[in-house]
């Protein structure tokens, strides 16, 4: 293998541990490739010196044993990394150095993963084209006739990342599509494991009953991989399940005979693009030609989990972070009384679109509007996840589009919030019910760019997610187009 | 309901965050187009409907009460924009 980035992360572990290439020599080559790339804006943070070190101390004491032995990773900067300066994209955070690390990342270090690097998102996870980070865009590797295109987000330098071979897999987190929807611009794979999945602990907190982590890869076998180590009870979580649970990758199968995949009518959206709704069919046609049972559903208040959502994510933002005060860590402006110190502090450190989400969630909690808004968004929550119960009594996974369009232009959404948001309205539904949700890529449309569909599993059944998905993939067999035109 | 920038006023103080006059004209707009689009859920009725914090069907468990070391203070207050000895300064509270 001439260019070791472009391996699986399943292949650079057995390459590993083969022997047929170091984990020095794995690190240099995404070293090599990451020092090039500063113009797609990825990294927050990155980490390379203490990477090769890692792999060299891999190399000489270490047996060649672990999960992940060896495979450099970049994580969202979002999990909390021990010594290592984790921002949530916001200016708030920009000086923060973790005393601890996240149970998530945790359990890739124990693995003897790498970290490479952290990762660029919209701030604090709140956005869809990662242009709300206080770090600058990010690009996506795939243009629009030499024109830039956002990456989606939050997840949008862990999606570019993975896509331009800068990282071997990464964790990104999904409150509402943040893993999902920028996997589907990038061309990869991206896994919303059921809430509870994967633990909490150490992960900025945006909407703590919606937040999840979950794996951001080349393929489906490498998010099964990733899956299998960051899954798991956790005492500091206790919103963490404790399931028993195997190897996700070692029970994968490529056989969806007698499967029944339900489609639903309410995600055929008004003003859906022909390419996206012929997506569609051809993912159910590929489903149907190998023995899957294709059966209409219906999910009857899906139109209402956007606004349902636009309501529970706010008010629960505006409490986590009523944490940054300018006291005990991050940025801090001064003025001439605590209250003057406060307010000042988190005008100056947060940027626009976390003011206005914290507005809005301030707004919605506070007496009067409490009952209208925040208990109703409740109730209707309550009907999406009865929608799915009693769907789920027919079928086994349900099949969307992950979103309603391919990639976009920069600043094309930035002018109407609304317009922005419904980026997300294939996602959603799956956070507010807390199931799984895998974004599978497809194909590219006319113009180059990769366009994915989305599979809704029962809640802890990640396995017949990743198997039905693994089926789609060895049919579509999707190729990567990204050029390297920015080196 | 809309939001007029009196209850904008009365949001930022709640809100901790101060706001400028042109943010107030941005926020106005957006707020109430937001507003507008999650007033949608008025047309269904949810008399009955239970309504739900979370969707995790886990019991809480307790957690054995022992001491445990996680971290060091002095690694703590290393994130501290401004401290004396082992403590958090802030402005003047108390006249």
């Amino acid at each position: 293998m001439s260019d070791l980035t472009k391996l699986t992360l399943v292949e650079s572990v057995k390459y590993i541990k083969e022997k047929k290439c170091s984990a020095t020599e794995l690190v240099n080559a995404y070293v090599k490739r990451i020092e090039k790339s500063d113009k797609l804006n990825c990294f927050n943070t990155k980490d390379l010196e203490n990477a090769v070190n890692k792999a060299k101390k891999i190399d000489t004491n270490k047996k060649l044993d672990k999960t992940l032995v060896g495979a450099p990773i970049a994580v969202k900067d979002l999990f909390c990394t021990k010594g290592v300066k984790t921002t949530a994209s916001s200016k708030i955070l920009s000086n923060f150095t973790p005393t601890y690390e996240s149970t998530v990342t945790e359990k890739l270090w124990n693995e003897d993963a790498i970290l490479i690097g952290k990762l660029n998102s919209d701030e604090f996870a709140m956005g869809s084209s990662n242009e709300t980070s206080s770090f600058g865009n990010v690009l996506n590797p795939y243009r629009l006739n030499n024109e830039n295109l956002v990456p989606g987000g939050s997840s949008g330098g862990c999606a570019s990342a993975v896509a331009a071979d800068l990282t071997s897999a990464t964790v990104g987190t999904d409150t509402g599509g943040s893993i999902r929807q920028p996997a589907a611009f990038t061309g990869i794979v991206g896994l919303k494991p059921t809430y509870g999945r994967c633990s909490r602990w150490g992960i900025v907190a945006f909407a703590s009953s919606l937040d999840q982590a979950g794996p951001m890869t080349k393929d489906v076998k490498d998010a099964a991989l990733i899956l299998d180590v960051i899954s798991g009870y956790d005492e500091k979580d206790s919103t963490s399940a404790n399931k028993p649970k195997s190897s996700f990758l070692n029970s994968i199968k490529n056989n969806v005979k007698g499967l029944k995949v339900g489609v639903p009518k309410e995600y055929r959206v008004d003003d859906m693009p022909k390419e996206v709704d012929d997506l569609w069919q051809e993912g159910i046609k590929i489903l149907k030609d190998n023995g899957a049972i294709i059966k209409d559903i219906s999910l009857p208040h899906t139109k209402y989990a956007l606004p349902a959502y636009y309501i529970i994510a706010p008010a629960e933002a505006s409490s986590n972070l009523a944490r940054y005060d300018g006291v005990r860590y991050g940025f801090r402006a001064e003025g001439k009384d605590l209250t003057e110190m406060y307010e000042n502090t988190r005008s100056k450190g947060f940027g626009a679109e976390v003011k206005k989400r914290i507005m809005i969630g301030t707004y919605v909690l506070s007496s009067g509007y409490y009952d209208a808004y925040y208990l109703k968004a409740q109730k209707v929550r309550n009907l999406i996840k009865m929608d799915f119960d009693n769907a789920y009594k027919d079928v086994d996974v349900i099949l969307t589009p992950t979103t309603p369009t391919a990639a976009f232009r920069f600043g094309e959404k930035t002018d109407d919030p609304i317009a922005m948001y419904l980026n997300d309205i294939f996602t959603v539904t799956a956070n507010l019910a807390g199931l799984p949700a895998i974004s599978l890529p497809i194909r590219c449309n006319k113009d180059g760019l990769p366009l994915a569909l989305q599979l809704i599993g029962k809640s802890f059944d990640e396995q017949t997610l990743l198997n039905t998905a693994y089926s789609i993939e060895q049919q579509v067999n999707f190729k990567s187009q990204v050029k390297d035109w920015w080196m | 309901m809309s939001i007029n920038k009196d209850t904008i006023k009365k949001i930022s103080k709640l809100a901790r965050i101060t706001v400028t006059n042109d943010e107030t004209d941005r926020l106005e707009k957006d707020l109430n187009s937001i507003l507008k689009f999650v007033e949608q859920l008025k047309e269904l009725n949810t008399d009955n409907v239970e309504p739900i914090s979370s969707v995790s069907d886990q019991d809480l468990t307790m957690n054995k009460d022992e001491v445990k070391k996680i971290n060091a203070k002095d690694d703590i207050l290393k994130n501290a924009p401004e401290k004396n000895s082992n403590y958090y300064v802030v402005p003047k509270v108390i006249e």
